[in-house]
């Protein structure tokens, strides 16, 4: 199973899908568990140059001088730049960047919404930029969802109405359009407000209406404009978390365009990083914080640098649950089960840290009669003091799944962290910075 | 003087191309000509037969239905002094001329207003005809209207028609580009063809502004009906008309009072409709 098998099912298009078996379109950040998934979206050498010359300003591309200097000498502006990413089936990709970094240039792209300049974008095996206008319109029928910034509801039509649109102008029966509809309002948590206009509506719940004209239309890919940056700091997070639990739930690819890198890192499963309109770093969301590739990156993540001043005690959780060494078994199987978890911190009674069980060596150890789960005990697992670097915890994370403990002097059990945890706190430090 | 520059025969060359229109396309005219008596008669016919009290208490009840009492109180008052004044006929005659030079107006402005919005060649080319309409005084209309169409009401409604369209045509295009951008975006985005654009977001959006430049046409077209009595358009018009070749202030000002009277009543009504598709 190659990652970059084009869909042969698609036959119309074979003529533009025929190459894409060509080496030099091997995605070399993919990390690897991702080789196996398929891959949904292609863009390959993707650019756009805004103006009349776009021959002349693509070759002094190609001479290597960048944006200012071909708008200087060319009147030409280079939006995007030999862009290269793959969108996998069933994931939230992120592209951020700061205005002017060609973002909402590349996601309209995608739906031809502003016509590439030149360069593929591969869906299901079908080439974007060559199809005709009557194609065109199918495809973005059958492919794209999009979810605007300023909301762009219709405000001469109902709540319901709007959510219908997509389906409407794809000329489903009235009552299926009902339907499908009233199901997509209840899922963003609209039920009841069908009738309403959307002027009735805060920002927050039009964005939902927004939400569920994208959702209920049932494209294949979900494309997301900056689709939370109008909305207030306290709705944005709540919309994240939504958009989190649902793209988890349906599995929708996702393109997410943000420029807040807060935004990103938190709701990414990975990140392109945007920099006048070329790429600068594709990445999960640790790699762009660990690894910064560039410079650039690394300024840009200078915020999430609290990594240095932010220690495990800030990403540190309250432990849900501790067994004692004088617990059994059964005991300790009980109190994993209550609190959902497959392994479990031994403690003595003044909470020294003494070991750690998994759940497999319990469920051993009932079967077999033992009383006591001191002897089983493994001591794989990472200690750390409650003044160590965030930093320095993430690759701690790349071995073993278990959540850190944090030990003070005495090696008590103070709490642990989870790998959430980290990045969170990171998060939440830069938007605090950032405000 | 010196020099010698030959005076331009503009005027000579509009009438020749006049001339040459009258006589290429009288079958055009002669059809229009019976269509809009044809129209005219009917519509006059059956608000004359409807007996004064009938007409008033419909028009009460539209003014009810738009808007409110104040409305309707002020038509009954307005539409009663007509009445006792003698110049309910005048007054219908007036009102249908209205109608029919409206209607022509806007069947003719809406797809070209729609034509120009989504055209930038075509809007650049209207938007100085359009220009040259409404800046030229109303009046020159009704000469070569009397060559076309003879005397009376379809000369009055041809000159109308040029005079009132262009604020239809005008609002519309600007109805339709008001259309914020991300709105387009957001149909392009799924899908949408051209017409399913136009139909189910352009033209509801611009709807409010549509009214609005029908408004305006109908109260350009209700000063040119006025005007037009002097090719012999029948109504309020050829009122002020006689008082005038009377001398007759008292009379003049009378129709006059009623002119205005209509016009609000035309004014608010419509005006009222836009407010109401606003809410």
């Amino acid at each position: 199973m190659a990652n970059l098998k084009t869909t042969p099912d698609s036959s119309s298009h074979s003529a533009q899908s025929g190459s894409l078996t060509e080496p030099e379109v091997r995605p070399t950040e993919t990390p690897k568990e991702e080789k196996q998934r398929h891959v949904k979206i292609q863009v390959r050498n993707l650019s756009k140059v805004f103006g009349s010359n776009t021959k002349k300003a693509l070759e002094l591309r190609d001479q290597g001088l960048k944006r200012p200097e071909i708008l200087e000498k060319t009147g030409q502006t280079l939006g995007l730049s030999n862009i290269n990413f793959d969108v996998y089936e069933g994931e939230l990709l992120v592209i951020m960047g700061l205005s002017g970094s060609g973002k909402s240039t590349l996601i309209r792209c995608l739906n031809r919404l502003i016509e590439p300049t030149e360069g593929k974008i591969v869906i299901d095996g079908e080439n974007i930029p060559s199809l005709s206008d009557k194609e065109l319109l199918d495809a973005r029928r059958r492919h794209f969802s999009m979810v605007f910034q300023n909301f762009a509801l219709f405000p001469h039509r109902t709540v319901q109405q709007n959510t219908e649109f997509g389906l409407e102008i794809r000329g489903i029966d009235k009552q299926t359009r009902r339907e499908t509809a009233l199901k997509t309002l209840k899922q963003v948590g609209l039920d009841g407000w069908e009738e309403a206009y959307p002027s009735q509506l805060s920002g927050g719940m039009q964005q939902r209406v927004g939400l569920a004209r994208a959702l209920a239309n049932d494209a294949s890919v979900l494309l997301m404009d900056e689709a939370f940056s109008a909305l207030d700091p306290l709705i944005r997070g709540d919309m994240q978390q939504e958009l989190q639990e649902l793209q988890h739930r349906t599995q929708k690819t996702t393109v997410f365009i943000t420029h807040d890198l807060d935004e990103a890192i938190n709701i990414g499963d990975r990140i392109v990083l945007l920099k006048d309109g070329e790429v600068v770093q594709i990445g999960t969301p640790e790699e762009i914080l660990t690894q910064p590739a560039d410079d650039y990156v690394r300024r840009f993540v200078e915020g999430v640098d609290m990594s240095r001043i932010l220690t495990a005690e800030h990403a540190m959780r309250p432990v849900r649950a501790t067994a004692r060494d004088s617990d059994g078994p059964r005991t300790t199987l009980r109190k994993m089960s209550e609190n959902s978890i497959d392994s479990i911190y031994v403690t003595s009674r003044n909470r020294n840290l003494l070991g750690l069980v998994e759940i497999d060596a319990l469920e051993l150890a009932a079967q077999e009669g033992q009383d006591d789960i001191k002897h089983i005990m493994t001591q794989d697992f990472r200690t750390v003091g409650r003044d160590e670097p965030l930093q320095n915890l993430f690759a701690m994370f790349t071995e073993k799944s278990f959540p850190i403990a944090v030990v003070d002097d005495e090696k008590r059990l103070l709490g642990v962290v989870v790998k959430g945890a980290v990045l969170d706190e990171l998060a939440h430090a830069q938007a605090g910075e950032n405000s | 003087m010196a020099i010698d520059i030959p005076r331009i025969p503009l005027g000579d060359w509009i009438e020749t191309g006049l001339d040459w229109l009258t006589t290429e396309f009288s079958g055009v005219t002669r059809g229009f000509a019976n269509i809009t008596v044809t129209a005219i008669d009917a519509l006059n016919d059956v608000l004359i037969w409807l007996p004064e009290w009938t007409l008033l208490a419909i028009i009460a009840g539209i003014c009810w239905s738009v808007s409110g009492i104040r409305l309707t109180i002020g038509a009954i008052a307005g539409l009663a002094l007509i009445w006792n004044m003698g110049l309910w006929l005048p007054m219908i005659e007036t009102l249908t001329l209205v109608v029919i030079a409206t209607l022509v107006a806007v069947v003719i402005a809406l797809p070209v207003g729609i034509l120009a919005a989504l055209s930038e060649r075509l809007y650049k080319l209207i938007m100085p005809m359009l220009d040259f309409m409404q800046t030229m005084p109303a009046f020159v209309y009704l000469i070569p209207a009397i060559p076309f169409f003879g005397i009376g009401s379809t000369s009055a409604i041809f000159a109308t028609v040029i005079f009132s369209m262009p604020p239809a045509i005008r609002f519309t295009t600007l109805g339709i580009r008001q259309v914020p951008v991300e709105l387009i975006e957001a149909s392009d985005a799924y899908g949408a063809t051209r017409s399913q654009k136009l139909f189910k977001v352009q033209l509801p959006m611009s709807l409010p502004t549509v009214m609005a430049g029908i408004n305006q046409t109908i109260m350009l077209a209700l000063s040119m009906v006025v005007i037009a009595a002097m090719i012999g358009a029948d109504g309020l018009g050829s009122e002020v008309w006689r008082a005038i070749q009377r001398l007759r202030p008292g009379d003049g000002f009378e129709a006059g009072i009623a002119v205005v009277i209509l016009a609000m009543l035309l004014d608010r009504i419509t005006q009222s409709l836009r407010k109401k598709r606003n809410a």
